[in-house]
C-alpha cells in the first residue's frame, strides 16, 4: 500500500545537500482538568462522558483558562532559556475539520506565552548541540476520530467518521525550534536526542509524564535540503505525529533521502505534510499543508490576555528543579562512569530507577549492573520498559546487600532477582522459599574443595607448581558440585589454601 | 486600498466550504471590497496611542484553579447530534476518494 519514493543513499544525499530541520513537538499536559474548562483528563473514560458545552462548542458557553495550564506553560518556556511574554493572548485558528467541534482550536499566534530559548543536547558521543527554540504555546488537543468502512481505519475511503470528544481540549504545549542548521550528517541524530531532552525536561519537570508511546508527546518534522554552499532554504515537508524517538530520527533521515533523490533527478519538493510509516520507517504524502494565512487567526475574544506578573515567573523559576542534562553529569561523575555509559543508561530509562536503588543504600556500580544487566534483558525480552518490571529499586538494593554480605553470589543474585520478578515475594522470601543461600558451612565446602581437587590431580598440580591461574577450573567444579551455592571467592582461597599456594 | 479580487473570493469560498457560482464570485468580490472598506475607516481613527484590542473589558489573567468539575452525561452530550453511533458523534465521510 505504501507507495516507494525513489530514494538516494544517505551518504550520497549528505555529500551533495546540507539538511535544515524544524521540529515541533506537541506535550499534552498532565494537568487535571481540561485548558479551558473543568471536564477531567482521565484516560480511559467511556466516550463522551468528559465533555461540557465550552468544549463542545455549544452557544452560550465560555472558556476559562486552567491556572496550572499556564503556569506548566511558563515553567517549559522557563526551562527552555526563553523569555516570558509580558502580556499575550490566545487566537482562534479556524478550519474545517470534525475533530474540534468549535471549528477552530484555541491556540496563540503571534503572541506566545514563551519564546527565544534554546536547549543543550548531549549527542551520543557526549557533543553537545545547542537548538533554538522558537516558542512555546498553548493551545489544546483535538478530538478522536474512528473512521468507518475504509481499509484498516483510515480516512482515506472511509464512508463515514465517529468522534470522541473527551480529549478536545485537553491543555497543550506546542514547542517550535528554530531552523536547526549545521547538524550535517547528524541531522537525524540531533532531532533524537532532542526530543529525548525534551522529554527528559517535561518529565523533571513534572508538568507531563510524556510518553510517547501513549501520545502525551509526538512530534512533527519539518525537513529541507540546500545544496552545500547556499544559504536559502529549499522547500520543506512536515512528517507528521512520529511517536517514538526511533521513528524521528528515522524519518528525518528518510526524508534527507527522499529530499535529494528528487532534487538531484531535478524535481520540485512540493511543501505538504507526510504521513510516517512505523513498519518501513518510510514516508507518504499527506496533504498540501494551508499557509498560516488560510487559518484566518484572530484573537480570541472570550479570553481575556494573559499577563503573567514578574514575581509569578520568579517565583516559577525558584522553583525548576535541576535540570536533566546538568542532573546527569552530575551522576555520571558520582558514578565515575564514561558519557557513553550514561548514555546507555538514558536510553534504557534507567537513570531515576538507579538513583533510587542506590538511596536504598546500594553501591552504584552495583546498582547499574543490576539495571543495565540482568534486568535491561528482561525489559528487552519482556517488551515493557525497566520502569514496568514488577522489582522495586529497594527489592533490588537488598539484593546487592545480600552480595555484600556473602549470602549471595552473583549466581543465585539472579535467581533471587528472576524470583521477585516471578512474583514470589522481597529478595528475603524467594532466597527462603528457593533455598538460594550460599552455602557457608566450611565444613561442607571444604568437602566439596577437597573432592574437587582429589578429582583433578593434574590441574591441582600445577596450581603447586604456581600456575594459580589454572585455579578457576577447580572453582567451576566446587561450583557445579555445589549446584552454584559457593561463595566464589571463599572457593578460590580454600583452593589455594590447601594446595599451599599463594593467591 | 486595492479591491478584492474573484480569485480571493474563490480561495475563500473554499476555505469557508462554500460552493460559489460564477456571478456569485463577482457579486461577493465587490460586497466584500465594501465590508473591508468600512471596517478599514477603524484604522484611520486608531493612532499610535490607541493599542489594538480583542476584548472590550481591561481585564487580564482571569484564571480557574485545575479541579474538575462534573461533566455532561454522554447522553446529554449526544442529545443535539444529528446521527450518533457507538456512543460518538457520527460525521459525513471527510475525505472523498482521491
Amino acid at each position: 500500500m505504501t507507495v516507494t519514493d525513489d530514494l538516494v543513499s544517505y551518504e550520497d544525499a549528505l555529500a551533495s545537500y546540507d539538511p535544515v530541520m524544524g521540529l515541533e513537538v506537541h506535550v499534552e499536559l498532565g494537568t487535571r482538568t481540561k485548558m479551558f474548562c473543568g471536564c477531567s483528563t482521565e484516560l480511559g473514560a467511556e466516550p463522551n462522558s468528559q465533555v461540557c458545552p465550552t468544549c463542545l462548542g455549544l452557544p452560550g458557553s465560555l472558556p476559562v483558562v486552567n491556572a496550572v495550564g499556564v503556569e506548566s506553560a511558563i515553567k517549559i518556556g522557563l526551562a527552555l532559556n526563553c523569555e516570558i511574554a509580558q502580556w499575550c493572548r490566545f487566537a482562534r485558528k479556524n478550519y474545517f475539520y470534525p475533530d474540534m467541534p468549535k471549528n477552530f482550536q484555541t491556540s496563540q499566534y503571534d503572541e506566545p506565552i514563551a519564546f527565544n530559548g534554546y536547549l543543550d543536547v548531549a549527542l551520543e558521543d557526549g557533543e553537545v548541540f545547542r537548538v533554538e527554540i522558537e516558542r512555546a504555546h498553548m493551545e489544546e488537543d483535538t478530538g478522536k476520530s474512528t473512521h468507518i468502512g475504509g481499509a484498516t481505519g483510515r480516512i482515506h475511503g472511509a464512508s463515514h467518521s465517529l468522534l470522541d470528544y473527551n480529549r478536545a481540549g485537553i491543555p497543550l504545549i506546542e514547542i517550535v525550534t528554530k531552523p536547526i542548521e549545521g547538524a550535517g550528517e547528524r541531522a537525524p541524530e540531533v532531532a533524537r536526542a532532542y526530543v529525548a531532552e525534551l522529554r527528559e525536561l517535561i518529565r523533571a519537570l513534572g508538568v507531563s509524564e510524556a510518553r510517547m508511546e501513549m501520545g502525551q508527546m509526538r512530534c512533527d518534522v519539518n525537513l529541507s535540503l540546500r545544496p552545500h554552499g547556499t544559504e536559502k532554504f529549499g522547500t520543506r515537508s512536515e512528517t507528521k505525529n512520529v511517536n517514538s524517538l526511533r521513528s524521528v530520527e528515522r524519518a528525518a533521515r528518510f526524508e534527507i533521502q527522499r529530499h535529494a533523490a528528487v532534487l538531484s533527478g531535478g524535481g520540485t519538493i512540493i511543501q505538504e505534510t507526510r504521513h510516517f510509516h512505523e513498519e518501513d520507517g518510510s514516508t507518504t504524502s499527506g496533504r498540501i499543508k494551508e499557509e498560516a494565512e488560510d487559518y484566518r487567526y484572530f484573537p480570541e475574544p472570550d479570553l481575556v490576555p494573559v499577563a503573567p506578573s514578574r514575581e509569578w515567573v520568579e517565583e516559577l523559576r525558584a522553583t525548576l528543579p535541576e535540570l536533566p542534562r546538568v542532573r546527569r553529569e552530575r551522576l555520571r561523575e558520582e558514578w565515575g562512569i564514561s558519557d557513553h555509559e550514561m548514555q546507555s543508561v538514558l536510553n534504557a530509562g534507567a537513570i531515576d530507577l538507579i538513583v533510587a536503588t542506590v538511596d536504598a543504600g546500594a553501591p552504584a556500580d552495583q546498582a547499574r549492573k543490576w539495571w543495565m544487566g540482568e534486568l535491561a534483558r528482561r525489559s528487552n525480552e519482556d517488551g515493557v520498559e525497566l520502569a514496568a518490571l514488577p522489582i522495586t529499586p529497594a527489592q533490588v538494593a537488598r539484593v546487592c546487600a545480600l552480595v555484600a554480605e556473602g549470602k549471595l553470589n552473583d549466581k543465585l543474585a539472579r535467581q533471587v532477582i528472576e524470583g521477585v520478578l516471578a512474583g514470589e515475594g522481597d529478595p528475603d522470601q524467594v532466597v527462603d522459599k528457593r533455598g538460594l543461600a550460599v552455602v557457608s558451612d566450611e565444613g561442607a565446602l571444604g568437602a566439596a574443595v577437597d573432592e574437587a581437587i582429589a578429582g583433578n590431580p593434574g590441574i591441582a598440580d600445577k596450581i603447586r607448581d604456581g600456575k594459580v591461574a589454572a585455579a578457576g577450573a577447580l572453582v567451576g567444579a566446587v561450583m557445579k558440585a555445589t549446584r552454584g551455592q559457593a561463595d566464589a571467592a571463599r572457593v578460590r582461597e580454600l583452593i589455594l589454601e590447601r594446595l599451599g599456594v599463594q593467591g | 486600498m486595492p479591491g478584492i479580487t474573484r480569485e480571493e473570493v474563490a480561495h475563500l469560498g473554499r476555505l469557508s466550504r462554500l460552493e460559489l457560482k460564477d456571478e456569485e464570485l463577482d457579486h461577493f468580490a465587490g460586497q466584500l471590497d465594501e465590508i473591508i472598506g468600512a471596517v478599514a475607516r477603524v484604522s484611520e481613527v486608531a493612532g499610535e496611542d490607541v493599542p489594538p484590542t480583542s476584548h472590550p473589558l481591561p481585564l487580564t489573567n482571569v484564571m480557574r484553579p485545575d479541579v474538575v468539575r462534573p461533566s455532561l452525561t454522554p447522553r446529554q452530550a449526544l442529545s443535539g447530534a444529528p446521527a450518533q453511533e457507538q456512543q460518538r458523534f457520527k460525521v459525513p465521510q471527510i475525505l472523498g476518494e482521491d
